[in-house]
This record gives C-alpha cells, sequence and structure tokens, in this order.
C-alpha cells in the first residue's frame, strides 16, 4: 500500500442533529411555507438531508413585516453597544458551534471540510466580532455624525459560501441598525438555518432576522417587495443585472456582488513554487465556484512551458472525493445544473482549438464531479477566456511584457479581482495600480479579511462589501434630517397625512423617521411617472 | 551506502553552472534562482501540516518514522558508556514488541565512532538492508569556525574510525559574506576526506544551520550551493541553534531536491534535524516529502530525521495503536 492512500479520515456527522423538515425563520420562530417544499441533497453521493419550506409571496410578505416591526420597534431604537453585544455573542456562538457548522457545509454545499472548516466558518465568525466593534462606533464609519439606518434590508445569497455570504450580508446590516430578511440560495439552505437556531439561542429580539427558503421566484419577490428599503445580492451577472432592472426606479439602494473572471498575473521573476500554489488556490479553492477565482492564468511567455509543467505536477497531487474527507482538497460540484454548465464550457475550449489537461484521478460513482482541468493554448478570444465558467478549469494564456499583462488583464466585461506575482515589488504597485478590478492580491490569492472592502468594476456590480466601505451600504448620512428628509419628500408625493398620526403613537422620534420612509413610497407610482 | 563519486559531482556542478565554482559564477547562479515567497511558503507548510493521518496510515508512518531516525547524542558529556547504551535503544527501539523496526544510524561526535561501531557490531551496516549506520559530525561541529586542514583531519579520523555518513557544518560566516566559491570548495574538499582507501565513500550531509542563515532565500541558495558541491544530503540545523528544523524550511529544501531531480536525475536526500519531538509533528514531514518529492524518498538514504526525544513518543503511540491505550513515559527506555 503506498503511504500517499491515506486512510480514510471522515469528519463525523454525529455533531449534527439535523431535523428532517425545515420551516421559514420568520419572527424569530419557524413557521410552515407556503410554496411547494424542496429538497435539499448532498451534492456528493446525492442523498436527500432534510426538506425544505418554500416561501410564497405572502409568506415574503409576512417576513418583510416582520422586519419591518421589529425594525420600528426595537432594533432601531435599540443602542449601537447594545447592538453589538448580539452580534459579539452571535459571533461566539459561531466560534461555539463551529464543527457543526463546517460538517453542515461541507454537506450540504459538497465543499472540503477543510475549507469550510479553515476557511468559512472561521471567517463566519470574524465578520461578525469585526462588524459588533463597528456598532456603537458609525460616527466615525465616514458617513459624518449620527448616520441612520436604512431600514429593511432583503439579502439574496449565493450557493458557493453559504454561510459565508451570510454573513457578509447579516453583520453589517445589523452593525447598522437594519433589519434583514434573508433569502438563502435554493441548494444550500442548511447552514443558514441553523444559523437561524443560534440566532433563537443568542437571543435575538424576534424579526430583526428572517431567513426565507426557495428558489428564484422567491428572491424576485423579495426584492420587489414594497416594504423592503436596500437590496443586497450575491450572485450571477444576469440575476444581478435583473435586480438592477426590477428596482430601477424605486428608491432602494442596492448593493450588488456579480460574476468575475479575475487574471492571475505571474511574471518571471515570480517566487514560483509560491506561485503555483496560488495558482491553484485562486482557481480550486471551492471547486473554482469562486465568483473572484483567478481563472484566467495570465503567465509570462517565457516560463509557460515551467510553469505548466510544475503546475500539472502539484495538481496530481490533489485529493478528489468525499467532502467529509479531511484529506479531500477538491469536492463535489454544488450541482447538477452547474457541473452541465461547466462541462458545457469545457466542451467549447476544446472546440475553439484549446489543449486540455485533467487530473487523471477516480471520480465518485454518484454526486457531481469535476476533474481540475486546465487548458493552454487559449487566446484572448475564446470563451473559455471569456466567460464565467464557476468551476475547477483554469484558462492558461501568456504575455510579453507588463503593459501586455495589463491590457489582457483589464480586457473583460468583469472586473471583481486579479493576482500578480512577482519578487519586484514596485511592479506590484505599478501593475496593481492599472488594474480595474476591485480586489488584488499581490503574491497571495483569495485571502479574505473583514476589515478589506470587497466589490467589483463593471459587470462585477456596484458597492463595497466588508471594512469600513461595507458599513457605507447599510447607512445613509444624517446631513438631510430625518423631518427634512420626509417633509421634502411628502411634498413631492402631495398630503403625507400618515406622519402625524404615526408620530402621534408612542414613540415620536422615531416612529417619524420610519413615517418619513414609508410615505414617499406609497406614492412611488406618480413619482416614477413624473421621472420619466 | 556510499556516496557519488567526486568527479561526476565536479562535472555536473560545471554543466549547471556553467563555468569554474568561483564566487562571481555561483553569485550569478544562485541569485538568478526565483525567489521564495515567505508567507506563501509557510502556508502551504501548515496547509501540509493538516492532513489527518489515522489508522493504517498511522501506523505505517510511524513504523517509517523510526526507520528514518538518526539517533543523536552530541554532548560535550556523551561517554563511551552513554554511547553503548544509546547504540542499544537503536538496535532494539522497544524490547517490548519484536516487531519494531530499527532506527537508520546513531549520530555522534568523531572521537566516539570507535565506540559506536564496536557497539553495533553486526548490526551495522546500510540502513537499507536494515542495518544501522554510523554517523559522525565533522569540521568543528557546530560552528564551523576552524581552518579547514582540521576540519579535513577531523573528517578523514571519523572515516577511518568507521563512520558510514559525516554531516559537516558549512562556513556560515563566508556564506554570508557572499564567499559562494570558498563554501563550495570547503564541501568539496570534506567531500574528498570522506573517501575510504578502498575507493569507497561515506555519505556526506551538509548542515546549513538554517536558523543561521535565517532567510529562505538563503536557504534556498545555501541548499544549492550544497548540491552542487557534491553534498548527498541537505540537513537543516546542528540542534545547536534555535530555531533548528521547522516545517517550512524542510519544504523549501526538499523544493530544490525536487528541482534538482527534475533537472539532473539525481536523487539527493534531506534531513531535518533539532526540535522534532512528537510523532504528531514527524508525520507531518514524512506528509511534506510524500506530496512534495515522492514517497520514494522516505527511505533511509534519501530523508532522516535527526533526533532523540522523537523515538519514545513514537513508541508511545505505537503502543497505543497496538495496545489501545496510552501509557506512560516509564513504558518505553530511556538511553
Amino acid at each position: 500500500m503506498s503511504f500517499l492512500e491515506y486512510a480514510p479520515a471522515p469528519e463525523s456527522r454525529a455533531i449534527l442533529s439535523l431535523r428532517d423538515s425545515y420551516g421559514l425563520f420568520i419572527d424569530g420562530e419557524f413557521v410552515d411555507g407556503r410554496g411547494t417544499p424542496f429538497q435539499t441533497i448532498s451534492p456528493a453521493s446525492e442523498e436527500k438531508i432534510a426538506t425544505i419550506a418554500n416561501a410564497n409571496e405572502a409568506d415574503v410578505a409576512d417576513a418583510v413585516a416582520a422586519a419591518r416591526h421589529a425594525y420600528d420597534r426595537t432594533w432601531s431604537r435599540m443602542s449601537g453597544r447594545d447592538r453589538g453585544k448580539y452580534l459579539f455573542r452571535i459571533a461566539r456562538l459561531v466560534q461555539e458551534r463551529s464543527r457543526e457548522l463546517a460538517v453542515a457545509e461541507s454537506l450540504d454545499n459538497g465543499k472540503p471540510i477543510k475549507e469550510s472548516r479553515d476557511v468559512d466558518v472561521p471567517l463566519v465568525a470574524a465578520w461578525f466580532f469585526y462588524y459588533a466593534g463597528w456598532a456603537d462606533k458609525l460616527d466615525h464609519a465616514g458617513l459624518g455624525a449620527d448616520p441612520r439606518s436604512l431600514g429593511v434590508a432583503a439579502q439574496v445569497i449565493p450557493w458557493n459560501f453559504p454561510l459565508l455570504m451570510l454573513a457578509w450580508k447579516i453583520a453589517p446590516a445589523l452593525a447598522a441598525g437594519n433589519t434583514v430578511v434573508l433569502k438563502p440560495a435554493e441548494t444550500t439552505p442548511l447552514s443558514a438555518l441553523i444559523f437561524a437556531e443560534i440566532l433563537q439561542q443568542a437571543g435575538l429580539p424576534a424579526g430583526v432576522v428572517n431567513i426565507i427558503t426557495g428558489a428564484g421566484d422567491t428572491g424576485a419577490a423579495l426584492v420587489a417587495h414594497e416594504g423592503v428599503d436596500k437590496v443586497a445580492f450575491t450572485g450571477s451577472t444576469a440575476v444581478g443585472r435583473a435586480i438592477a432592472k426590477q428596482i430601477a426606479g424605486t428608491d432602494k439602494k442596492v448593493t450588488l456582488e456579480l460574476g468575475g473572471k479575475a487574471a492571475n498575473i505571474v511574471f518571471d521573476d515570480a517566487p514560483i513554487d509560491q506561485a503555483i500554489e496560488g495558482i491553484v488556490n485562486g482557481i480550486f479553492f471551492n471547486q473554482g465556484h469562486v465568483c473572484c477565482a483567478g481563472s484566467r492564468l495570465l503567465v509570462q511567455e517565457n516560463i509557460h512551458d515551467e510553469v505548466v509543467e510544475r503546475l500539472k505536477l502539484r495538481l496530481s497531487t490533489l485529493r478528489l472525493g468525499d467532502p467529509l474527507d479531511k484529506n479531500t482538497d477538491i469536492g463535489a460540484i454544488n450541482s447538477k445544473e452547474q457541473l452541465e454548465r461547466i462541462r458545457e464550457l469545457s466542451d467549447v475550449g476544446e472546440a475553439e482549438g484549446a489543449e486540455r489537461w485533467s487530473v487523471p484521478c477516480v471520480i465518485p460513482e454518484n454526486g457531481f464531479w469535476y476533474a481540475p482541468t486546465i487548458f493552454t493554448n487559449v487566446q484572448t478570444s475564446s470563451r473559455i477566456a471569456r466567460e464565467e465558467i464557476f468551476g475547477p478549469v483554469l484558462s492558461v494564456l501568456t504575455f510579453r511584457t507588463p503593459a501586455e499583462a495589463i491590457a489582457k488583464a483589464n480586457n473583460t466585461p468583469y472586473g471583481l479581482s486579479a493576482g500578480i506575482w512577482t519578487d519586484k515589488g514596485s511592479r506590484i504597485l505599478a501593475v496593481a495600480d492599472q488594474l480595474r478590478a476591485g480586489v488584488i492580491w499581490a503574491n497571495t490569492f483569495n485571502r479574505f479579511d473583514p476589515s478589506s472592502p470587497f466589490g467589483g468594476y463593471k459587470e462585477s456590480g456596484y458597492g463595497r462589501e466588508g471594512g469600513r466601505h461595507g458599513l457605507a451600504a447599510y447607512l445613509a448620512p444624517r446631513a438631510v434630517s430625518a423631518a427634512g428628509r420626509g417633509a421634502a419628500k411628502a411634498s413631492l408625493a402631495g398630503p403625507a397625512t400618515a406622519m402625524p398620526i404615526e408620530a402621534a403613537d408612542g414613540a415620536p422620534d422615531l416612529e417619524t423617521r420610519a413615517a418619513s420612509r414609508r410615505a414617499p413610497r406609497s406614492a412611488k407610482p406618480s413619482k416614477r411617472g413624473a421621472a420619466k | 551506502m556510499s556516496g557519488t563519486s567526486l568527479v561526476t559531482a565536479r562535472e555536473r556542478a560545471l554543466a549547471v553552472l556553467g563555468g569554474e565554482p568561483d564566487d562571481a559564477t555561483l553569485r550569478r547562479y544562485l541569485h538568478g534562482i526565483a525567489g521564495v515567497d515567505a508567507v506563501g511558503l509557510e502556508q502551504r507548510a501548515a496547509g501540509l501540516g493538516t492532513r489527518s493521518i489515522k489508522t493504517t496510515s498511522k501506523r505505517r508512518a510511524l513504523d517509517t518514522i523510526i526507520s528514518l531516525i538518526d539517533l543523536t547524542t552530541l554532548e560535550g558529556a556523551d561517554t563511551p558508556g552513554k554511547v553503548r547504551s544509546l547504540v542499544a535503544k537503536a538496535v532494539s527501539p522497544d524490547p517490548t514488541d519484536a516487531t519494531t523496526p530499527r532506527v537508520a544510524a546513531v549520530c555522534v561526535y568523531g572521537d566516539m565512532v570507535p565506540y559506536a561501531v564496536d557497539a553495533l557490531g553486526g548490526a551495522h551496516g546500510d540502513p537499507d538492508d536494515g542495518l544501522i549506520s554510523v554517523a559522525a559530525v565533522a569540521t568543528a561541529f557546530p560552528s564551523g569556525r576552524s581552518s579547514l586542514d582540521i576540519k579535513l583531519a577531523d573528517t578523514a579520523e571519523a572515516v577511518a574510525a568507521g563512520a558510514d555518513e559525516i554531516d559537516m557544518v558549512i562556513d556560515r560566516g563566508a556564506f554570508l559574506a557572499g564567499r559562494y566559491g570558498l563554501v563550495f570548495d570547503q564541501i568539496a574538499a570534506v567531500k574528498e576526506a570522506c573517501r575510504r582507501p578502498d575507493g569507497t565513500s561515506a555519505s556526506l550531509k551538509v548542515i546549513l544551520e538554517t536558523g543561521e542563515l535565517v532567510t529562505y532565500d538563503n536557504v534556498r541558495r545555501a541548499s544549492w550551493l550544497s548540491i552542487l558541491a557534491g553534498g548527498d544530503f541537505i540537513k537543516t540545523s546542528t540542534g545547536k541553534v534555535q530555531p533548528a528544523a521547522t516545517l517550512p524550511v524542510t519544504l523549501l529544501m526538499l523544493e530544490v531536491v525536487r528541482d534538482w531531480h527534475l533537472a539532473t536525475g539525481q536523487r539527493i536526500g534531506v534531513k531535518p534535524a533539532g526540535g522534532i519531538r512528537a510523532s504528531k509533528d514527524a508525520i507531518k514531514y514524512l506528509v511534506t516529502v510524500a506530496e512534495t518529492v515522492g514517497e520514494e524518498w522516505l527511505r533511509p538514504h534519501l530523508f532522516r530525521f535527526g533526533a532523540s526525544s522523537l523515538l519514545n513518543d513514537v513508541l508511545l503511540q505505537r503502543q497505543k495503536l497496538a495496545t489501545g491505550h496510552y501509557s506512560g513515559a516509564d513504558y518505553v527506555t530511556i538511553d
């Protein structure tokens, strides 16, 4: 027996106590959905994990109403320090239940346990810790003194980092004083529902976070709902574009974090062994299901052959298989649909004349799998060099000079991330300065930190998540006073009779603020008409 | 075991360098090698350290570790009695379990070699045949601060006394001063001194003392330099300087060995020494070797652990696998 045939080392599933079925988490409780429930499966085995409720429009309305109520009655009135306490508590509970969350994530998503355990879940906790610290320091968020929250945030997240994307969305929203209705992806709802249990455990006031499950129509209904003040979406550019259209003309604020086709630029003076690791981590981390994946390798022509040869050697040591095995490097593709898309685009690559090389490895019988693949002899005009594959497929292109590298790197409709590999510090700065990408890694790739803003140029979206910049997506400056803003809009919209009535019921200040935001919304159609 | 022939080593070096191994040529060559990114290297080493080696793999790993150990005593207080005790432990690491493999070698100061050879008796020989080698530290170990003549005499004496392997130290001062030619010449001269009258040669391990070279770039250059000059093994440390062996440094040296093999077809050994005390850590080294250069390197003539307390921890783990429970320090023997 070979030493490298490591004996199986599966992480135990015993730590998970899953229910057979999960409802929608609305107003602090799990309730039945009114749509047709669906199954969530493990993409590694196609085994059914649980039945998940499906939220229809009425459920969406309930969730938004619960969020609105919690916003008006509780969360927007709470001091930043107290909001911070809840966030710190959530962060600690995430850490305490980290193993459980990691197992659930790998089970439902198909990503290797070593990634969910060492990357996803620790970052989730870090994100809550980071924004917990911000909750009582919003005066320093760069929006002037005493910025105000927006209200109810509708958040729709993808399946590639289910729990991490949840944290990226929920943590800043809550810190800034908003309440949330979040919809996880249809194929990966499990960790979000366990997170809902954590919220119950943390004693978070009911309705502050609502988690509704369902497919695209649920998400569309949520985004379209009138009671939503802010939309945050992470996912494909196509859906992002649809959302942008859908909310155009409303006063919903929006942040979109969409696709990417990142260039990973390797100069001939790069620290070669680390660059190889960075290329591998850039595109094969999370099976390439990463919007900022380094899917285009731009390598200086004079070291192309050496890099490709070393890359193949390194890829041959990757272990593909059971996501719950601690030694697995490459897990399962998240869904059949995604697998088909990867296959389709790879076939296109071959048809276009690129040379395909896949790791010779045993593919498990059940589940959705794709062996790590690299394409050489790829041209900038190839579809596999332009379209986001969102899978473990690397396209290798060459360049001759830094200027050409920059031009090729920027020659994409996307602009989410990029990587630069060189031993020369000044070159890193010079090249980074000219790359049109929101995140640029130098001599590393796919590193995330809650204090660092993340977001894209061009079709990769707008707005930033993470860091101080991430707060701006959930806050508005106080410069226009609540009363002033309300009055101005009210006069636009006609008589604002709602204002005095709401202001009369108990909490004048806060209620006035809420009313001032709602009043113009009721007048939306006419306003939109006027604008056109 | 015999080292590579000197003539071929020098010819190979000339071919690789494209010129005489003087300071200028070596500098041009060594500084032309791609740099090392410290953060990336340490990340990769940490990643390899997360491999989970269980059950049958663990059993196999523990036995492999024992068979790769250079059981070492390098103290001013060493006596023939201490060396005999060490040898007894090397021959029979766990007297309660006859299936326990022997270690690869015992490593002692040069003047202790006769006692080690004598104590080993019939067990003295090539570790690839299940026997035990005698390794001697030489060349004014651990500082290396003496004249070349003394270093050569030190080496020749140990070889004449029966040492199969010589663990020499490089002149770190000369290396850091950029006198690569001097370092090269010294290694080549010591290699020559390893030769026996019958034409065979003791194997040469070149200690870089990475704790004094400090940067990874220096370690990489010193590794290339040592291999070019004819070293059969590159070894991290004397054990007398902190930090001694670390996983990133060992990974880096393995990468050099891999690249040398790709370039020339020749296989060079690697020996991390000092500071590896726990089985768990030693297993990380095995994983790093197997996933960097391939598991064919997990043989005594291509990989060694320079260690003393590691052996007993491995034996405790081994007993635990056999009996299902942990025993204590008094259930393994001291040497």
